[in-house]
């Protein structure tokens, strides 16, 4: 190959990106678009929340609490203060603590999802490759993780981190504890998978032939097993990340989760909750639609990926 | 056969006396319980003083190997809460659950088989995708915030349903309580069952259509078409036949998820089941209630696998106890 | 045989339920004699003197009666007592004159005997009110309606602790083997649990834990009748859940309203809410003794010094919290005790306005000049808006550069903080059954011993006041008394001892034409409804 039709390498890797069939059944799908886009609004809103936020709702003492219970878009009777979304039962601006509510449910998401995938893949190889009693081991830790009830097991992990963690540190550790919780109660799926296709791909010729050539086993694994079981992976863990964020929802109804001061949208919903009756409907109503709209995004996004992901349907 | 049963059933024991040991470990974080069982006037000295009699003070060993020792002979102690005997108390509470696992289980199965086969089948149609849709809004949105809406549509606004409650129940033999009988007792069931059932419905759905779609480009359906066979023959007999399989041993193996999600449908609609009699306990550190209902949900489970394992066994030596082709 | 019995039972259930469903659904209220009554939490048991928690003792004051009651207005009212005084000779003494013509439900008459039984057994070591007990050395039957109880030492005020002192049948008692309250070491389930035999305006029916309870009219008791004749008692704990039960028709009286939707349920058709001060304050306190804090960023402790306690008392907007947190369903106040309490005064409502700038100057003096940061704990699930009130608090603290990080969690977490020293700084609700102040000063100022101060986790310790909150326990000139504990108040409130918010308000809510009354320890009585 000559030097000149090396320089255009990355163009030609967009490109192939561009003609891939992912991306084009990702172009020919409007719900993928929409789904998409909206995932990615929030995703970014939420990321630069401190940038385009009016108010920081973590700064307690910006807070003034004769601002509680604004209608969105009405002054407030005592302050004449005005906000987008209204103000909820502590005066916080609906509109800021949305984003960086958002902002706390999308980390959490997305690290619990890393960590179940990172846990997940490693058991899945392991079990796979090595087989014998490694795979009956994780194989059998797996069934009872799959049939224990996970909300059961996030429920018994924070009661566990309650305990070794100093009391100091319980509120800041508050976040990480219901990132491994939810991981925890969501490994075994991708270990199933991770194993199973291991096990296929393990005994093909390339790898034979890399075995008999003295390539380590890890880079065997990380080499050529790994990138073939991407797929399947990718589309749980879309799944996966939806799931995560109503989880973390689901726990702050059962009082573990973030604390009040820094709520999450599931925090924010639980509050809400309250006023369904009192006709503060603003306090419920948009942190649910934020919820929902990410959650469906991503959720159809998932959808989207597995079925473009199985050559067989398309 | 029998060694393999034996081993299996060796490690169902096994598995069992994991969770008593790790759930009874964790009860000491949850919470102290002398100080929900204390009026505000009691001493140090008479805190102290219960403590010692309900033997928490004992070295945490001691206290496991008393509490499987009794639980071994059925004997879980009486609730700190409610004052009566543990068993009794989640026998009485159990068939409530049940009965709403189980209507929860077949509505999801219904719906989510009929749904799945109609979108497999369009797949392209405005209605699938309208389905596919909206059925993920029920995987979307937590499960408290559905019910608390389904309670102000149908309960305050329409008035067509109850808010709480299981409604009139009757006695069927001697500790089941039914509300499948009386007609407010059917009324109740609905809205906790859409609560639970939404979920499971979503899941079973798109594994159905997912399993539809796979056994449709397989060579024995195209062979069946081959044969003239009409559409509806191939599509309900040949292909549903085939994912059937896959879809109830998930199905089956999702109970152990009912009942978990159980614990939040019960709170809100104050559904007298074990799983609002679990929250209740946490709430007041009342250990010996949940200890055994830990303990239940293991068995319930360890039991599920056990039977799923046997029937693999029986219907395919081969497979032993490697069954995860068929879980996915 | 038992089958034949069984369809039956089954039959008429069958037929009791439709009956039941058609009620529920009906458009018109139901027979006005039937009340359908909700609160957040059922009782825990019907024994009688085994657990000292609100929804028990209030479903068990229908079914058993006490000696004395309390009034709605806070004051003592006779009950199955007709006359309580100091004996003339003996000031260690209480007779207690009973009424005549009382009979338990099992058709057993009611006597001195009783009451020296339930005393002994109230005061057994399994019992839940047995603190409130402590004084009393021996009961004795000096006839059939006459009974002296004995105390260790003067004891003017022990009347006041007998409002939830229930009287059981002491032959009943010795029958099924219940003489002394639910043990739990024993490993049994005691009969009382479950059964009852009281004296009071309704007995029970039927009973499932956390499901239903049903009490019916007791047609042979004692007093006026009721016009409530059956009372069907559902426990309902998520609030939106109880707020749409009522709103649907399907109970009559809800009992623990939340604060944020009085407003609108004032507003419904068919709905009204009746309200009033309860018997609890809501306050902060601090750990002011110790050398440092376990959660502060400082290295010696901030609470100890007067000035920022000051500070804190100018940083918190109690008007504000009134206003938005609490919807103003409750009395702000500098002092944590409610109005109707013995020792409480007008002044103990005033408090500064809100300062920030004097604030901020105060903890800039006290030697932080950048402030400083703590952890404050807080229950999620005990008193009205616990949390929000917290979290309220937390901002206006950080306007005066404190930097309070807020731990709240169940009940069941927060209060051994409070009872094993593990907080520096912690929200508490002390209500004061026996009305009078001493009961605060014993549990919250007096320093921590023996049966002292049990509830103090400020650490507060002044041995001359320890001395005076002791000599009110047996000072029977009353006047003398009142002046002391108006002196302990002074220095207690001088100290900064307790960072007082409100008085909680309660709030009942009933379908249009069912009237109660609110009661200060949230104890309301059925036989006191009446039906427009």
């Amino acid at each position: 190959m000559s030097d000149k039709t090396q320089i255009p390498a990355p163009r030609s890797w967009m490109f192939r990106a561009w003609d891939s069939d992912v991306a084009y059944s990702f172009r020919t799908s409007p719900v993928a678009i929409v789904a998409g886009a909206v995932s990615l609004l929030i995703i970014l809103l939420a990321v630069l929340a401190p940038w385009i936020a009016p108010h920081n709702p973590y700064d307690p003492s910006s807070l003034n609490l004769m601002d509680g219970f604004t209608p969105p878009m009405e002054p407030n009777a005592f302050t004449g203060n005005v906000y987008w979304l209204g103000t909820d039962n502590q005066g916080r601006d609906i509109f800021s603590t949305l984003l960086y509510g958002a902002r706390i449910s999308l980390f959490v998401g997305f690290a619990a999802v890393l960590f179940a995938m990172v846990l997940g893949i490693s058991a899945g190889l392991a079990a796979g490759y090595r087989g014998g009693w490694v795979d009956s081991l994780l194989m059998r830790v797996a069934d009872v993780q799959l049939s224990f009830p996970s909300i059961l097991i996030a429920l018994l992990i924070f009661g566990v981190a309650r305990g070794f963690i100093p009391p100091a540190y319980r509120e800041t550790m508050a976040i990480w504890v219901l990132i491994v919780a939810i991981g925890l109660s969501d490994w075994v799926q991708y270990a199933r998978v991770v194993r199973g296709a291991t096990m296929v791909e393990k005994n093909k010729e390339y790898v034979q032939a890399a075995r008999v050539i003295g390539a380590h086993p890890l880079k065997i694994l990380v080499r050529h097993i790994l990138p073939n079981v991407m797929g399947p992976v990718l589309v749980i863990a879309t799944i996966g990340l939806a799931l995560a964020i109503i989880a973390e929802a689901t726990l702050s109804f059962l009082g573990v989760g973030v604390p009040p001061t820094q709520p999450s949208l599931g925090t924010l919903i639980r509050i809400g909750q309250q006023y369904l009756f009192s006709g503060e409907w603003w306090i419920l109503l948009f942190p649910s639609l934020t919820l929902l709209a990410l959650a469906l995004a991503v959720n159809l996004l998932g959808d989207w990926l597995r079925d473009a992901l199985n050559p067989r349907l398309r | 056969m029998l060694a393999f049963i034996i081993r299996r059933v060796l490690q169902s024991v096994l598995v069992m006396l994991v969770v008593a040991l790790v759930s009874f470990s964790l009860f000491r974080f949850v919470g102290d319980p002398i100080s929900s069982m204390v009026g505000q006037e009691a001493s140090i000295a008479d805190r102290a003083a219960l403590r010692d009699a309900l033997g928490l003070n004992d070295p945490f060993l001691i206290q496991f190997a008393r509490f499987v020792g009794d639980a071994v002979q059925g004997n879980f102690g009486i609730s700190y809460r409610l004052q009566q005997p543990v068993m009794e108390l989640i026998m009485s509470r159990l068939p409530a659950t049940l009965e709403l696992a189980l209507v929860s289980g077949i509505v999801a199965f219904i719906f989510g088989v009929g749904f799945g086969v109609y979108t497999a089948l369009r797949r392209k149609g405005w209605a699938s995708n309208t389905i596919m849709t909206v059925s993920l809004i029920g995987v979307s949105l937590p499960t408290f915030l559905i019910g608390v809406l389904l309670i102000w549509v149908f309960a305050v606004e329409l008035q067509w349903l109850p808010s709480f409650g299981r409604g009139e129940v009757v006695s069927v033999g001697s500790w089941w309580r039914t509300g499948f009988l009386t007609h407010s007792g059917r009324l109740s069931l609905i809205l906790p069952a859409i609560t639970l059932g939404l979920y499971q419905m979503t899941l079973i759905m798109r594994l159905v259509r997912a399993e539809m779609l796979e056994v449709l480009r397989t060579d024995y359906i195209k062979f069946a078409r081959a044969r003239g066979l009409t559409n509806r023959a191939v599509h309900f007999g040949h292909a549903l036949k085939n994912t059937m399989v896959p879809v109830i041993t998930i199905t089956g193996l999702q109970l152990g998820s009912i009942i978990a999600f159980a614990i939040i449908t019960e709170t809100v609609f104050q559904w007298p089941g074990v799983g609002a009699l679990f929250i209740n306990s946490v709430r007041f550190v009342d250990v010996p209630v949940m200890a055994a209902y830990l303990m239940l949900i293991a068995l319930i489970f360890v039991v599920i696998n056990l039977i799923v394992d046997l029937l693999y066994y029986a219907v395919d030596p081969r497979l032993r106890v490697d069954r995860a082709k068929t879980r996915h | 045989m038992s089958m034949t019995i069984r369809m039956k039972s089954l039959r008429l259930s069958l037929m009791a339920g439709v009956a039941a469903a058609a009620m529920a659904f009906a458009a018109v209220p139901t027979e006005a004699e039937t009340l359908r009554w909700a609160r957040v939490a059922d009782a825990l048991t019907l024994d009688p003197h085994s657990q000292n928690e609100g929804p028990t003792s209030t479903l068990l004051h229908h079914i058993y009666e006490t000696l004395v009651s309390r009034a709605t207005d806070g004051s003592l009212e006779p009950r199955l007592a007709t006359e309580w005084y100091i004996h003339e000779d003996d000031p260690t003494i209480w007779v207690v004159k009973l009424r005549e013509g009382v009979t338990f439900h099992n058709g057993n008459a009611f006597t001195a005997d009783d009451v020296v039984f339930s005393l002994e057994r109230v005061r057994h070591e399994s019992s839940g009110f047995r603190a409130l007990h402590s004084a009393v050395t021996g009961a004795e039957a000096i006839d059939d309606h006459t009974v002296h109880i004995q105390m260790s030492g003067p004891s003017p005020l022990y009347v006041q602790n007998l409002t939830n002192f229930f009287i059981m049948d002491s032959d009943w008692a010795a029958e099924n083997d219940v003489e002394v309250p639910q043990n739990f070491a024993a490993g049994e389930e005691n009969y009382a649990v479950r059964n009852t035999n009281g004296t009071g305006p309704y007995t029970l029916v039927e009973r499932d834990p956390e499901v239903r309870t049903v009490l019916s009219l007791n047609e042979d008791h004692w007093g006026d009748t009721p016009q409530v004749t059956e009372i069907i008692y559902t426990p309902i704990s998520e609030a939106a859940t109880r707020v749409a039960a009522l709103l649907s028709g399907e109970v009559d009286l809800v009992q623990d309203v939340p604060v944020q939707d009085i407003a609108r349920l004032e507003q419904t058709d068919g709905v009204s809410v009746t309200t009033g001060p309860e018997n609890r304050n809501i306050f902060f306190s601090y750990d002011m003794t110790s050398e440092t804090l376990a959660s502060a960023n400082v290295d010696d402790n901030p609470f100890a010094k007067p000035e920022v306690r000051e500070a804190m008392a100018l940083a918190v907007d109690r008007e504000a919290i009134r206003q938005v947190v609490m919807r103003g369903q409750s009395q702000p106040s500098a002092a944590p005790l409610p109005p109707f309490v013995n020792g409480w005064t007008e002044e103990m409502h005033e408090f500064s306005a809100p300062d920030i700038e004097r604030a901020s100057q105060l903890i800039r003096d006290a030697g932080y000049e950048n402030g400083f940061s703590v952890d404050m704990h807080c229950p999620n699930d005990r008193y009205l808006n616990d949390e929000a009130i917290c979290q309220a608090v937390v901002g206006m603290l950080g306007r005066i550069g404190m930097n309070v990080n807020l731990v709240s969690q169940t009940r069941s977490l927060h209060f051994p903080l409070i009872e094993n020293w593990d907080t520096d700084f912690y929200l508490l609700g002390w209500g004061v059954p026996t009305f009078d102040s001493a009961y605060v000063f014993d549990f919250l100022v007096h320093t921590r011993e023996g049966a002292y101060g049990s509830f103090n986790g400020s650490r507060y310790s002044n041995p001359d006041l320890d001395a005076k909150i002791e000599a009110l326990a047996t000072m029977t000139d009353l006047e003398e008394r009142d002046a002391l504990i108006a002196e302990i108040w002074d220095e207690v409130m001088e100290d900064r001892v307790f960072l007082n918010i409100h008085n909680q308000l309660l709030a009942y809510a009933t379908r249009s034409g069912v009237n109660v009354e609110v009661h200060p320890e949230n104890q309301p009585h059925m036989a006191n409804v009446t039906f427009d």
